[in-house]
């Protein structure tokens, strides 16, 4: 897949294309009985890839939702060129795409239709141009036999795909990963985070990605965010994540299986 | 107290939510073919349940009528009996009651899935507003289909109900009398009662179905939580107004 081909055509309706940077400051949000982020404060470069870490239940899928706008933090505040995402016209502006982790396809909708909405909706191009531009991105993620299928008939790895693909016909100028690569096989992980580099070289798109794929972090990512029980553990370069001498992050990116002292029975003592 | 607070808080959303939905009139054309494919799913698949209980209130009002007029000797009253209750009353409610268990519980089941697993999240990423895409077609869809099948309905109620007095002999009042009692005292402002009925009636089924799918939280146990509470509400709804409407229009 030639990277030049991952978008058709700049789309005439979306004039602003400068790069898009992210400020999240003092963010802090819980739920009813339950405080999730803490304090979380990171600026993000305008055509950066930037990934976060961390283990599951440390509050990564909240944060992207604060990012994307679609909850408003309990204080602190997102700003993505200086604009609310919360406001339908910055998600607008930018074209905000946001790959959810279990994909939140339209299910009543097939493949096709899927991809189809966002540009019908908004009148982005003319018809035929549409069916290019859905196919096209069916394409470079293989899955261009699925059009006519509903999301019921794909297995998970299928359903990332088309969710990303989604995300691609969008033409966004900032995409929001939450774990691409959770249900991939190899090879697919590896064509993802092609595109991932492949959409800052070429269109200098805003990359933030959620992921547990240390491969995927720690090769495409300019930098690399570790988030534990809410609190931002580090932000830093892949290179300097990878040699820390944090015994915490070592621990999360190599975990040792040591068969002789089972962490759970580590956790079992620690409990009595 | 908390409870009437949060039923009042849902009429509140309810009422926001309409007028979300039809803020995006101006879209409508658009929309047109949804709106249509709504139409189909809820007024065409209905017909069947619609004529069966049609026709069996006729006839039971029709016998009831007959046995208790039996010894009065006004039996050449029950064909305006049965019109007027039909096309005022039991038609409306009927056709109404049908929409909330068919319809109705379909339609907060999808919207509460959809909120469940994200969907409506992406379409809000993706600028494109839920009320527009999965509300307003759903509203104009049955402000089209309600008096389609209230006139179905009553239609049918009425041929009920001749059935019953040409089948029992103790009733025994021929077709032609049955019609002639049946229109005597029937206008046009009665049968617009009953479409005006029903058109508030389908109105507000489907925006309480719409708005408490649309408010669901959790998992798939909410999904038919849910589903129960938009059912119950809207019968609760259904009869509590057409009290209210059934006077302002007296
Ligand atoms: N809508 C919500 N209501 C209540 N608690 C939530 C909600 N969303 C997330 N949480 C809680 O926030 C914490 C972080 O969740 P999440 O961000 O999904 O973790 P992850 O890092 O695995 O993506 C979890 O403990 C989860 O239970
Ligand atoms: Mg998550």
């Amino acid at each position: 897949m030639s990277a030049a081909k991952l978008k058709t055509k700049p789309s005439a309706e979306r004039q602003d294309r400068s790069p898009v940077g992210i400020e999240v400051s003092s963010l802090s949000k819980g739920y009813d009985h339950q405080q999730v982020l803490f304090d979380i404060n990171l600026a993000i470069k305008p055509g950066e890839i930037f990934t976060i870490m961390g283990p599951s239940g440390s509050g990564k899928s909240v944060l992207l939702r604060q990012i994307a706008g679609l909850e408003s933090p309990d204080t602190g505040k997102v700003r993505i060129n200086g604009l609310d995402p919360a406001e339908p016209a910055t998600r607008d502006r930018f074209a905000l795409a946001l790959v959810f982790q279990a994909g939140a396809l339209f299910n009543s909708l097939t493949v096709y239709d899927n991809l189809a909405l966002y540009p019908m909706e908004h009148h982005i191009c003319p018809k035929s141009e549409i069916r290019d531009r859905v196919m096209h991105a069916l394409q470079i993620l293989s899955i261009e036999n699925t059009f006519n299928k509903l999301p019921a008939e794909l297995s998970g790895g299928m359903k990332k795909r088309v969710a990303i693909a989604r995300a691609l016909v969008m033409e966004p100028q900032l995409i929001l990963y939450d774990e691409p690569t959770s249900e991939l096989d190899p090879v697919m992980s590896a064509t993802i985070a092609e595109i991932i580099a492949t959409l800052k070289e070429q269109f200098t798109v805003t990359s933030i990605v959620v992921s547990h794929d240390r491969d995927l972090a720690l090769t495409v990512s300019d930098r690399v965010a570790i988030l534990r029980q809410g609190r931002l553990l580090a932000v830093d370069t892949p290179a300097a994540i990878r040699s820390t001498s944090d015994p915490v992050i070592r621990d999360f990116l190599n975990p040792q299986i040591d068969l002789r002292n089972p962490r759970f029975k580590q956790l079992e003592a620690s409990n009595e | 107290m908390n409870r009437i607070l949060a039923y009042f808080e849902s009429i509140g959303h309810a009422v926001i939510l309409a007028v979300r939905s039809f803020a995006s009139l101006p879209s409508a054309p658009r929309i047109l073919k949804r709106t249509a494919e709504h139409g189909y799913y809820g007024g065409y698949t209905s017909l069947p349940i619609v004529s069966i209980l049609s026709f069996f209130i006729g006839a039971v009002l029709a016998l009831q009528a007959g046995i208790s007029m039996r010894d009065f000797g006004a039996k050449q009253f029950i064909g305006t009996l049965v019109g007027e209750s039909m096309a005022r009353e039991l038609g409306p409610v009927m056709v109404a009651i049908i929409l909330a268990g068919r319809v109705g519980s379909s339609v907060t089941a999808e919207l509460a899935s959809m909120k469940v697993y994200s969907e409506v999240d992406a379409l809000v990423t993706m600028n494109i507003p839920p009320e527009r895409l999965l509300v307003l077609p759903r509203l104009l869809s049955v402000l089209l289909l309600m008096p389609v099948l209230t006139i179905m309905g009553v239609v049918i109620g009425w041929l009920g109900g001749m059935v019953v007095c040409q089948t029992h002999s103790f009733i025994g009042v021929p077709p032609e009398a049955y019609w002639a009692s049946l229109k005597q005292f029937m206008t046009t402002t009665k049968m617009l009662d009953g479409l005006i009925k029903a058109e508030i009636f389908g109105f507000v089924v489907m925006l309480i179905a719409c708005n408490t799918g649309l408010r669901t939280r959790g998992g798939p146990r909410e999904i038919g939580l849910a589903v129960t509470k938009s059912v119950v509400s809207s019968l609760v709804a259904i009869l509590i107004l057409d009290y209210f409407i059934t006077q302002m229009l007296a």
